[in-house]
C-alpha cells in the first residue's frame, strides 16, 4: 500500500487570482515625504482638515518605531523605496460604471465579483477599489433610498466631510501604532459606510480589495458608524497578483456603533502568500478596531485569513456602553513560509459587558501560526464576562502554533473563561472517512471545516460558502 | 442458502501483516463466498481487529506478504476509499468522533461515492433525507442524530447503530463487523443484529468479530473461526462458538495444537 498523497501536499494548492491586469496607471514617484503627502491630498481635492490629519499623522509616525514584539520574521520594508499613490489613468471620478474601464470590470469578474447590472451579486451591493482607488460602487441608488451611504472614503471626505471629520481617528488614534500613523499619513482609499438612525441596512456590503502594482503600497481606510438602532453586516475580500518582491498593505478600520446598534464584519483575506519557498506576498499589518459606544450596542468581527506572507492583525473591541457586546470569530489558515500573529483585544469598560472569542489556526508546511489576544477589564467593568476558546491544528511536523492569551482584570465581579487547544488531523479520523468511500482530498477538507465550523457558522450566508470554497481550494490538491 | 457455485467474494491467502514495525498476522487463511455469515472469534490480542483493519487498508498496517482478492482482485494497492467503494465495508468497535462534521452530510457523501461506483445516480439533499429516513428505521434511530457532527457526544450503542445505518446507506458486498456487540445493552444488541439480519442478501457476505456467543444467538453464522497469536487455529460450525463458551480458549488452544502435532 503507497500514499500517493500526504495532507501537506494537498493544502499546497496555486494560487489563482495571481494575474496581473495591464492598464495604464498613474503614479507618483517613490519615496515619503511632506510633499509627497500634500500631492495625495491635492490629488484627491481634499478639504483642509484631511491635510493637517495627515501631516499630523506623518509627524507621528517619523517619530515612531516598526514594532517588533510579535517576533514575526520578515526583512524590514525600506518606507522610501515604495510608491504611495497609484490609479488607473482614466478619469477616477464617473458617473456610472459605463465610464468605467472595461478592463477594470473584466478583472473584478475574474476574481468573481462581477459590477454590471446584469451580473452584479444579489442583496450585495459592492465597493470595488483597485490599486488606491475605488473604481465603482453598486446598489448606491437602492442604499439611499434607505439614507445608507455606502461609497469610497474619498467620495465620503468630499460629499460628507463632516461625517468625517467627526469620527476618523477616533477609534483609531493617529499615534495608534507605527502602521496606524503611516497608514493615516498616506492612506489612498477604503468604504465609507453610514446607517442612520434605526435604519435595518438591507442588503449586506462589501468592500473588494484588489492590489495590482508590484511597488505599491496599499493603505484604504474603512469607517463605518452605525447610529442608534442601526445594523449592518459588512463583508471584505482582498486578493493580489504575484510577484516575487513583497507589498506592503497596512490598512486602518474604524466602527462606530451607538445605542443598540449592530455592526458585523466580515473578512476573507486572500491576498498573495509567497511562493514555496517563501519568496514574496503581501505584508499585511493592519489595524482593526471597534468601538462600542453606546448601551447594548454589539460590533462581531469574523476573518477568514488564508492569504499573506507576514500577518499582524488585530480586530479589537472597545466595549465603553454598558450591556455591549464583542465577538470575534478568526480562522487563519497558513502554508508554506506563511507567518499569521493575530488574534483580538476585547477592552471591557462598561458594566455588564460580554465577549466571545473563538479562534481556529490552521499550520501547514513550514508556517507559523499564532493567536495573539488580549481580555482586559477594567475596574468600572462590574459583571464583565469573556469566553476564548483558541484551537490549533498542526499539518504535518514542520508547522507551528502557539497561543499569547493576554488577560488583565481589575474587576472582582468578572468572569473570564479561557479554553485552548491544540491538535493534529488524527489518521483515525482521516481513515475512518476513507473507510466510507470518501477520498483522501475530500476527507482532509471534511476534517478541517468540521475543525473550523463554529466560525463559518458565524459567517454570512452569502460568505460562508464563499469562505468554504477558498478553504477547500487551499486545500485542493496540486492537480487543476 | 450456500451453494458449491457461489461465488468467492472474499480470498485471503497466507497473510502476514505487521504494525509498528511488529508482525500481528502470521499467516491467515480465510475464504468467504456469497450468502456466508463467518465469525472470527478470539482473545483480545489474537489479530482479530488487526485482520479488520488490514483488509479495510488501514495505512498504519503493513502487509508483509500473502494475498487478499475480492471477487478475484487484488486489493492490497487499492486505497481505503477504493475498497469502500468496490464494496468492502468495516464497521468499526470504536467509531471515531468528527466534530463539526454534520452526520447528515457525511453520509450522504459516503452514499454517493458508492452509488458512483454502482453507477447510480448522485442523490441531493433532499433525494437523500427521503433515503437515509428510511434506512434510519432499520437501526430504530432518531432522526435527530443526523443534525448532529458525526458520532460527537453518541453513546457506545448509538455509535453502533450509526455504523449500521452506514452500512445500510451503503449497500456493501462484504460487511466486516469489528464487536459490533461490544457495550450494548440487551434491547441495543438486538436491534444491532436484527439490523444486520436484515441486510444480509444472498449475494452478500458477513464477517463477524466477536468476543462473545451472544451477538451469535441473535445472527447464526455459517462458519466459526478461532484466531490465536495471529493465525486461524480452528474452524467449525456455529457448535464451536458453544463450546468456546463453555470451556474457555483454553481448551481450544490444547485442541488446536494437539491436531497440530497430530498431523
Amino acid at each position: 500500500m503507497t500514499k500517493t498523497n500526504t495532507v501537506e501536499e494537498i493544502v499546497s494548492q496555486p494560487y489563482k487570482y495571481g494575474f496581473i491586469t495591464e492598464i495604464e496607471t498613474e503614479k507618483i514617484p517613490k519615496g515619503l515625504n511632506e510633499d509627497v503627502i500634500r500631492l495625495i491630498s491635492a490629488k484627491k481635492n481634499e478639504p483642509d482638515f484631511l491635510l493637517k490629519f495627515r501631516l499630523r499623522a506623518y509627524k507621528q509616525w517619523l517619530k515612531m518605531e516598526e514594532p517588533d514584539w510579535s517576533g514575526l520574521t520578515y526583512s524590514k520594508v525600506n518606507y522610501q523605496d515604495l510608491v504611495y499613490y497609484a490609479a488607473p489613468k482614466k478619469d477616477i471620478k464617473k458617473q456610472s460604471l459605463d465610464e468605467v474601464d472595461p478592463k477594470l470590470l473584466e478583472t473584478f469578474e475574474k476574481l468573481g465579483i462581477p459590477l454590471s447590472e446584469q451580473k452584479r451579486l444579489s442583496n450585495v451591493a459592492v465597493d470595488a477599489v483597485f490599486d488606491s482607488v475605488s473604481i465603482a460602487t453598486t446598489y448606491k441608488e437602492k442604499l439611499a433610498e434607505h439614507g445608507v451611504i455606502f461609497c469610497s472614503i474619498s467620495e465620503a471626505i468630499s460629499e460628507y466631510p463632516n461625517l468625517v471629520e467627526k469620527y476618523m481617528g477616533t477609534v483609531v488614534p493617529i499615534n495608534d501604532n507605527f502602521f496606524a500613523a503611516l497608514n493615516s499619513a498616506v492612506f489612498s482609499d477604503g468604504s465609507f459606510v453610514y446607517i442612520p438612525k434605526g435604519v435595518e441596512c438591507p442588503m449586506e456590503l462589501s468592500s473588494y480589495f484588489r492590489i495590482n502594482s508590484g511597488d505599491t503600497g496599499q493603505f484604504e481606510r474603512t469607517l463605518i458608524i452605525a447610529e442608534e438602532s442601526s445594523s449592518v453586516s459588512y463583508l471584505e475580500g482582498c486578493t493580489a497578483p504575484m510577484f516575487d518582491t513583497n507589498t506592503l498593505h497596512a490598512a486602518v478600520v474604524e466602527l462606530v456603533a451607538l445605542d443598540d446598534a449592530s455592526i458585523k464584519y466580515s473578512t476573507v483575506q486572500n491576498w498573495y502568500a509567497g511562493n514555496e519557498e517563501g519568496i514574496g506576498g503581501i505584508f499585511n499589518f493592519v489595524t482593526k478596531r471597534g468601538e462600542c459606544r453606546g448601551l447594548r450596542s454589539k460590533i462581531s468581527w469574523s476573518q477568514v485569513e488564508t492569504g499573506s506572507a507576514i500577518t499582524w492583525k488585530y480586530p479589537s473591541c472597545v466595549l465603553q456602553g454598558d450591556n455591549s457586546i464583542g465577538e470575534f470569530y478568526s480562522i487563519a489558515l497558513t502554508n508554506n513560509f506563511q507567518e499569521a500573529d493575530t488574534g483580538t483585544k476585547m477592552i471591557h469598560i462598561g458594566k455588564n459587558t460580554k465577549s466571545k472569542i473563538v479562534s481556529k489556526g490552521i499550520s501547514a508546511g513550514k508556517s507559523k501560526n499564532s493567536y495573539r489576544g488580549l481580555v482586559s477589564i477594567s475596574p468600572n467593568a462590574e459583571g464583565a464576562r469573556n469566553y476564548s476558546q483558541c484551537d490549533s491544528m498542526l499539518i504535518g511536523d514542520k508547522a507551528r502554533a502557539n497561543t499569547y492569551p493576554y488577560i488583565q482584570s481589575k474587576q472582582p465581579q468578572s468572569n473570564i473563561e479561557h479554553e485552548a487547544s491544540t491538535c493534529r488531523i488524527s489518521e483515525d479520523q482521516l481513515f475512518y472517512l476513507q473507510s466510507r468511500g470518501i477520498d483522501f482530498e475530500e476527507s482532509v477538507s471534511m476534517l478541517i471545516s468540521g475543525f473550523c465550523s463554529d466560525v463559518f457558522n458565524e459567517l454570512p450566508m452569502e460568505f460562508a460558502s464563499e469562505a468554504d470554497k477558498l478553504l477547500a481550494l487551499k486545500l485542493e490538491g496540486s492537480v487543476g | 442458502m450456500i451453494s458449491s457455485t457461489s461465488e468467492t467474494i472474499l480470498s485471503i491467502k497466507d497473510l502476514h501483516a505487521s504494525v509498528e514495525d511488529q508482525e500481528i498476522l502470521h499467516g491467515v487463511n480465510l475464504l468467504v463466498k456469497e450468502g456466508e455469515i463467518h465469525a472470527i472469534m478470539g482473545r483480545n490480542g489474537s489479530g482479530k481487529s488487526t485482520l479488520s483493519k488490514v483488509i479495510a487498508g488501514h495505512p498504519s498496517y503493513k502487509v508483509l506478504s500473502g494475498s487478499i482478492q475480492f471477487k478475484g482482485t487484488n486489493i492490497l494497492e487499492l486505497e481505503p476509499e477504493e475498497r469502500a467503494r468496490i464494496g468492502i465495508f468495516l464497521g468499526f468497535q470504536y467509531p471515531v468522533e468528527i466534530p463539526g462534521v454534520s452526520n447528515l452530510e457525511f453520509l450522504r457523501v459516503a452514499t454517493n461515492s458508492r452509488r458512483k461506483e454502482l453507477l447510480a445516480s448522485e442523490l441531493d439533499t433532499f433525494e437523500f433525507e427521503d433515503l437515509v429516513k428510511e434506512r434510519l428505521k432499520i437501526v430504530e434511530m432518531d432522526p435527530a442524530f443526523l443534525e448532529r457532527s458525526v458520532n460527537e457526544g453518541f453513546s457506545g450503542g448509538e455509535k453502533k447503530r450509526n455504523e449500521i445505518l452506514q452500512m445500510a446507506l451503503l449497500e456493501p458486498v462484504i460487511s466486516i463487523l469489528d464487536e459490533t456487540d461490544s457495550g450494548l445493552d440487551i434491547d441495543a444488541l438486538r436491534i444491532v443484529a436484527s439490523g444486520i439480519n436484515t441486510l444480509s442478501k444472498p449475494n452478500t457476505a458477513t464477517i463477524l468479530i466477536t468476543h462473545y456467543q451472544r451477538l451469535l444467538n441473535e445472527i447464526t453464522p455459517d462458519f466459526v473461526h478461532i484466531m490465536a497469536n495471529g493465525k486461524i487455529i480452528k474452524t467449525g460450525s456455529k457448535e464451536l462458538a458453544i463450546d468456546l463458551e463453555r470451556s474457555g480458549y483454553d481448551f481450544i488452544n490444547k485442541d488446536a495444537k494437539d491436531k497440530e502435532m497430530a498431523t
